[in-house]
């Protein structure tokens, strides 16, 4: 029941992008086509979870144990980066076509703070390894479900008359913005 | 480029959130008041400042496959500080901020600036540029703040100024949304009415 609670918590109520503002580059950059956007959630998911597990790890076997829990910030980011890393080149050996999909949106992810973000409220929240990784999954998934329908507005959008000082950026947040209220909608339902 | 202008540049013309929409994640998320705001751009600003004077200082020994990973170890660091300084000094903003400032090591602003001015420059520009783009940012998160405080709670820097409530979706999730994509509009207004 209670991972139920944290997914569906996750997933609608307090949508990562939409109600915590983590990842907002990612959700204004990639999300001008669906295609893209479907390819970087799955990219995201992947390095989030695996990102999630990994910090846990050492956050409790490491960091804690030795009192220098202040080293989070620089041990999480190093981890993540080399992590993205080295996700990209397995990727490369053992599967042409998954690196294909996936492989420009690796890059970006080291500097995408939904991730961050994650791995430091699983620390925050006091979860414990199943709950954290059941939460970074729900997490990323919110984040693949707000990209995503973003993606299919800006898509119709292309085809609207937009004021010219509003196209791009502003109309895209605009639109974020009234995605959001619709998502507020799912307040109070856990 | 003189060092005025050097300094400048930050505030309108590349103008980090406005008109380069780098690190809009603080800028939405932590821009309910304008105190807030405020708070956010300062802790920015050092670790930009920081940074940008260490990363110059160190261009030159940093190898250049590693620069990347040698420059995030730098902005942690000053993250770092900065964390355990406002824990301590200022613990009720700092909840306030709450993750967002581990967070500003993953602002692309402060590892843009490192790898695109600071590692190319010397130390008394790259402290000046810092300086100007981390205040560039205070002001737009200073001003949005404001902006949404005025909207959604009638009041500036904690002095009310009408009675009741004001339009209560401002300072909540999707007015922020709402209220930087009209600023971000009205800049781009302003700056090509300039250039016509």
């Amino acid at each position: 029941m209670e991972y139920i609670i944290i997914i569906i918590s996750a997933l609608i109520v307090n949508n990562i992008v939409l109600a915590q503002f983590l990842g907002i580059c990612p959700f204004l950059g990639v999300s001008s086509k669906v295609n893209t956007a479907v390819g970087m959630s799955g990219a995201v998911t992947f390095v989030m979870v695996l990102a999630t597990v990994v910090t846990y790890l050492i956050q409790t076997f490491i960091l804690e144990p030795l009192g220098i829990s202040f080293m989070q910030t620089i041990t999480f980011i190093l981890i993540i980066a080399s992590l993205v890393q080295m996700v990209e080149i397995i990727l490369k050996k053992i599967s042409q076509s998954l690196y294909q999909a996936l492989g420009i949106f690796l890059p970006l992810i080291t500097t995408n703070c939904a991730v961050l973000g994650v791995a430091i409220l699983v620390v925050k929240k006091d979860y414990n390894l199943l709950e954290g990784v059941v939460f970074s999954a729900a997490n990323a998934l919110g984040f693949g479900l707000a990209l995503i329908i973003l993606a299919g507005i800006r898509e119709q959008l292309d085809l609207a008359d937009v004021p010219e000082g509003m196209k791009g950026v502003p109309v895209s947040l605009i639109a974020a913005g009234i995605l959001a209220l619709a998502f507020m909608g799912f307040t109070g339902i856990v | 480029m003189n060092q005025m202008q050097n300094f400048t540049k930050g505030f309108i013309k590349e103008n980090p959130i406005l008109v380069l929409v780098l690190g809009a994640c603080p800028a939405l998320a932590t821009t309910s008041s304008a105190l807030n705001g405020f708070g956010m751009g300062i802790a920015t600003t050092f670790v930009l400042v920081g940074s940008n004077l260490v990363v110059s200082l160190l261009s030159g020994l940093i190898p250049d496959k590693v620069r990347i990973p040698a420059f995030i170890v730098v902005i942690a660091s000053f993250v770092t500080i900065v964390d355990l300084v406002m824990q301590a000094y200022v613990p009720d903003l700092y909840k306030t901020l709450g993750i967002f400032i581990p967070l500003i090591v993953v602002n692309c602003i402060v590892l843009g600036r490192a790898e695109a001015f600071a590692s190319k420059n010397n130390v008394l520009s790259s402290l000046i540029d810092g300086l100007g783009m981390g205040l560039g940012f205070t002001m737009a998160l200073g001003i949005l703040g404001a902006l949404r405080e005025i909207l959604g709670n009638g009041s500036i820097l904690d002095i009310k100024f009408i009675s009741g409530d004001g339009i209560l979706v401002f300072i909540l999730a999707p007015g922020a949304f709402i209220a930087l994509g009209y600023m971000i509009a009205l800049i781009r207004k302003i700056k090509k009415h300039k250039i016509s």
